[in-house]
């Protein structure tokens, strides 16, 4: 019976003031969409990292004849089957490498045609002027300063390169992306906050005379409280359906439909539904806590007990 | 029932003290008519009573508890125990007469049952039988107050704080609302109503309690209005 009475009053209270409930869910989910969208593309991003990571090698550049002339490093000419023997065997006594292997110049060019085989510029390059590699892979890609000091300079060596380095750029603009959508999501829950605060406040002063004869009649605060809370926690409720809406529509339209970057990316391991589900609980657990969360302290001010 | 031990009121920003060093006692099952000018302090001494307000100085005891000591949370179980009318009747306009009533028991969470059984009861009681689904704007001024004392003693209060009752009505409705107080009187409830209505305390003969800026200046069993104004 209690339940019913004031599951009526929730009802009342949110029709009354429609307009407010209204532009708190909509704050409401916009914030908890835009919460939940940077926890996925942080999500996106570390399997992305790994994906790559377990891709990515350190590639040891040896010099060739045409280098000579051209890089400093390559001053005393192309590298020598003795230098090539030196490098191998030290790599192969360094515990973080995992596997090396050899890419020659004629190899390299085949990647290179392969990779570029619709444009001009594949006829452009000969065999000779390639050049020749040792792919390393380590067991732990941050470890790329140890073969960096270890075999840069070296004669015969033209460079020492991490891959790792090409994708940390992404990686960081991609970040970089996730704090803007994190600092939009703590605006919109300031604005839906404050909607919050104002929806509850009119909400208690509309309803002034009921909680002033229920605290005549002895209701306990929490009685008197409670639909208040409630309403917010309800809008807050609405408010997390509409983000989860949101967030799958944006997903399945960025990923499976629309700009159908699954199809378009295909070496992208993008995040599945369950990533999804994943971040709901948390999306309904803010959506409804932070609005009664609000609601409680807004009504300890104007409602006096 | 009610005990005052020297008790003052100071609100911010006032030089006058709304009480001063005010004592008595109220004994269960008295009744008692609190009369004043405006601005004597019975608001302040009604309020006290309620605990909407503390003292500055002094001990005030209502039902046997010592309210300075009395924490928030159970002030409502306290207030349970008051029944209190107003001059302004303060019913919801948008619930019929058995729910107003019944908003009361309601909201302290009886059961449904109990409240199907009490509201008739009181509303028998205070004389308004039959009229439970009518709205309160259809009903006359003394009907409204009748409505409103049937609210405050649905629970049974052992305590019912009255502040101007029949400040409202025309002086043949006031006796009506008064016989009606007198026989809540007779059920066993203390009864303190604060007025303005020198005919009624003249008639009453009750206790009469005078409060003269903020100072206790009269207290007198079978008592007459006694000042003019």
């Amino acid at each position: 019976m209690r339940a019913q009475f004031v599951l009526s009053e929730i009802g009342v209270g949110l029709r009354r003031n429609l307009t407010m409930t209204f532009a708190v869910i909509v704050s409401v989910a916009l914030s908890l969409a835009l919460l939940g969208g940077a926890l996925l593309a942080r999500e996106q991003v570390n399997s992305m990292k790994g994906f790559w990571y377990d891709k990515v090698q350190v590639s040891i550049y040896l010099c060739n004849e045409n280098d000579a002339e051209s890089d400093p490093n390559c001053a005393r000419g192309a590298v020598t089957a003795q230098q090539k023997r030196q490098i191998k065997a030290d790599l192969d006594k360094l515990d973080i490498v995992e596997t090396v292997y050899h890419e020659s110049a004629e190899q390299a060019y085949k990647h290179y045609r392969e990779q570029f085989k619709d444009s001009p510029l594949a006829d452009s390059l000969t065999p000779d002027q390639m050049q020749e590699s040792y792919r390393v892979k380590l067991k732990d890609p941050t470890k790329f300063e140890v073969i960096s000091t270890a075999f840069s300079g070296r004669e015969g060596v033209q460079e020492v390169q991490d891959q790792r380095n090409l994708l940390e750029n992404l990686f960081r603009m991609l970040e970089g992306m996730n704090f803007a959508a994190l600092g939009l999501m703590g605006l919109m829950l300031v604005v839906a906050l404050l909607l919050i605060v104002n929806t509850v406040r009119v909400a208690a002063f509309s309803r002034r005379r009921e909680t002033g004869i229920m605290r005549l009649v002895g209701a306990s605060s929490f009685y008197i409280q409670m639909p208040f809370i409630a309403e917010a926690a309800f809008a807050g409720l609405l408010g997390a359906i509409g983000a989860t809406v949101l967030l799958v529509v944006g997903r399945y339209f960025l990923i499976d439909a629309g700009l159908s970057l699954a199809e378009q990316m295909p070496l992208i391991d993008f995040i599945g539904w369950d990533a999804l589900l994943k971040v709901l609980p948390l999306v309904f657990v803010v959506g409804v806590l932070m609005p009664a969360l609000a609601a409680f302290i807004t009504l300890r001010k104007y409602l006096k007990v | 029932m009610i005990r005052f031990d020297n008790v003052s009121k100071f609100y911010p920003k006032q030089n006058r003290p709304a009480l001063r060093d005010v004592s008595l006692e109220v004994e269960r099952g008295e009744f008692v008519f609190l009369v004043g000018s405006s601005g004597s302090g019975k608001s302040t001494f009604l309020r006290l009573i309620l605990r909407e307000e503390r003292a500055s100085q002094g001990q005030v005891h209502v039902l046997g508890k010592d309210l300075a000591r009395l924490s928030n949370w159970k002030v409502p179980h306290m207030r349970r125990q008051i029944g209190t009318v107003f001059q302004d009747f303060r019913l919801l306009p948008n619930k019929t007469v058995g729910e107003n009533v019944a908003f009361a028991l309601e909201v302290i969470g009886r059961s449904r049952g109990d409240i199907r059984k009490s509201v008739p009861q009181v509303l028998d009681l205070v004389g308004l039988a039959g009229k439970e689904d009518r709205m309160p704007g259809e009903l006359s001024g003394g009907e409204q107050q009748r409505v409103a004392i049937a609210r405050a003693f649905v629970n049974k209060p052992k305590l019912l704080i009255a502040d101007e009752p029949t400040g409202n009505l025309d002086p043949q409705t006031s006796v009506g609302i008064m016989k009606l107080l007198d026989r809540i009187n007779r059920t066993g409830a203390t009864v303190v109503m604060a007025t303005h209505d020198q005919q009624i305390v003249d008639q009453m003969r009750k206790r009469v309690i005078e409060l003269e800026k903020g100072r206790l200046v009269r207290d007198q069993s079978r008592g007459v209005y006694g000042y003019q104004h």
